[in-house]
């Protein structure tokens, strides 16, 4: 193709992107797109797999059935959700194995904040309601992105993310309502994950190296910040509900702006965790690989089982 | 051998009366494999009363790149239409 005929597919295709057509995997696109999107939905889906890991470290030691229930039932559907997401992401031409390895290799991102660790059964409520809750706050608006594989996956997380926020405010609520200790337990996990969760929107926006292109592609349809200030919004009047503190002594109702106004974001830190600095990046990298890796014999039985059955489907047929 | 499990498409009837509409897909060693694991992952909270699992290999798919060919014929053919039928007023339940 010449490079006239591809300029004007590029306009088409940003035209029809432009009048809010969705786009199919066997469309043309540009190879910019298809490059931007297999980065981004495989970090999504690295991220769900990943995800798991802070939060099954709980499940066997869950309080209550009820707990164990709610949280296996959770974990459970972020391995449902990393499945929707790298299904969508083969779409575009790359395998499943490919994905695997780069994330086993360390060259794929996943979400920092997964990097840090579950110390308290408290830790579990301010997963679900602060993790969970920044993560919908991201998701729901790429329920209208264009790539139409990856809106369609994002429609069935967001459904079932809900959940997932409840069940972490509930148990927050039910330690702030006991004892000292649980109270303390609370306000500790909330001390540890708040800023974390903060970061979690993403770099701020003069930072941000993607935003423009991504807005009109429509992989992000508000800025970093913007995000930032809705979830801080929203989640501050909780914690009061809760009667914690939020760890930031700047924080503050801006009756000018009718949002809150927060101290500065530790971006080192930030940077130090994307590198794979962070508490828990290498007890999360090894972890999955060594499932992986012991899962190994496991798909080659179920292969050589199928092929058994299949040569015998053939000899009854004959 | 290659020990990479296939890529199946699942379809699911939401109810009795819907059509099987496609929800996804998943990789398993087998059909009864892409079954069950189609279960566990599209209808965790009963999202259907039927699934069908069909290898994606098996899928011949158009080519959006001939679309022309493919759907434009249909645009001009307009007699398909009740509209292009003239019909007195006085013509009731037509
Ligand atoms: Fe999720
Ligand atoms: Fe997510
Ligand atoms: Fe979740």
């Amino acid at each position: 193709m010449s490079n006239e005929q591809i300029k004007s597919l590029e306009e088409i295709f940003e035209a029809r992107i432009a009048r809010d057509e969705k786009i199919e995997p066997k469309d043309w696109m540009p190879e910019k797109y298809r490059k931007t999107h297999i980065r981004q939905i495989s970090q999504h889906a690295h991220s769900e797999i990943v995800g798991m890991l802070p939060e099954g470290n709980w499940i066997s030691r869950a309080p209550s059935l009820r707990r164990k229930a709610a949280l296996l039932a959770k974990v459970q559907d972020e391995a449902g959700h990393g499945l929707y997401l790298y299904s969508a992401c083969e779409t575009l031409g790359i395998s499943r194995i490919e994905l695997y390895d780069q994330l086993h290799s360390g060259k794929a991102k996943y979400s920092s904040i997964f990097n840090y660790p579950t110390l308290t059964w408290a830790d579990m409520g301010a997963v679900g309601w602060l993790v969970d809750g920044a993560a919908i706050i991201n998701q729901v608006p790429l329920c209208n992105t264009s790539f139409g594989p990856y809106a369609r996956a994002m429609v069935r997380v967001c459904k079932e993310e809900s959940f997932h926020q409840r069940q972490g405010f509930e148990i927050m609520l039910k330690l702030c309502n006991g004892s000292k200790q649980q109270k303390d337990m609370a306000q500790d996990a909330l001390n540890r994950w708040w800023w974390p969760s903060l970061m979690m929107l993403g770099p701020t926006d003069a930072e941000s190296v993607h935003t423009e292109q991504s807005m009109k592609w429509k992989l992000k349809r508000k800025s970093n910040d913007d995000l930032r200030q809705q979830f801080i919004d929203q989640t501050v009047p909780q914690a009061d509900l809760l009667g914690l503190t939020i760890p930031d002594p700047d924080l503050k109702f801006n009756e000018q702006t009718g949002s809150y106004d927060f101290g500065t974001i530790d971006w080192d830190e930030f940077w130090q965790v994307v590198k794979g600095h962070g508490p828990c990046n290498k007890q999360r990298i090894s972890a999955r690989v060594a499932a992986w890796d012991n899962g190994s014999w496991v798909r080659d039985a179920a292969m050589a089982h199928a092929a058994k059955k299949e040569a015998l489907k053939i000899k009854i047929a004959i | 051998m290659d020990n990479n499990w296939p890529l199946w498409e699942v379809f699911v009837r939401s109810k009795n009366g819907l059509e099987h509409r496609h929800f996804g897909s998943l990789h398993a060693a087998d059909e009864d494999m892409a079954l069950e694991n189609a279960r566990d992952v599209y209808t965790r909270r009963n999202e259907g009363v039927s699934i069908w699992v069909v290898k994606s290999s098996n899928i011949k798919a158009s080519n959006p790149a001939h679309n022309g060919e493919l759907f434009e014929p249909a645009q001009d053919k307009v007699y398909r239409h009740p509209t292009f039928y003239n019909v007195p007023d006085e013509v009731k339940h037509m």
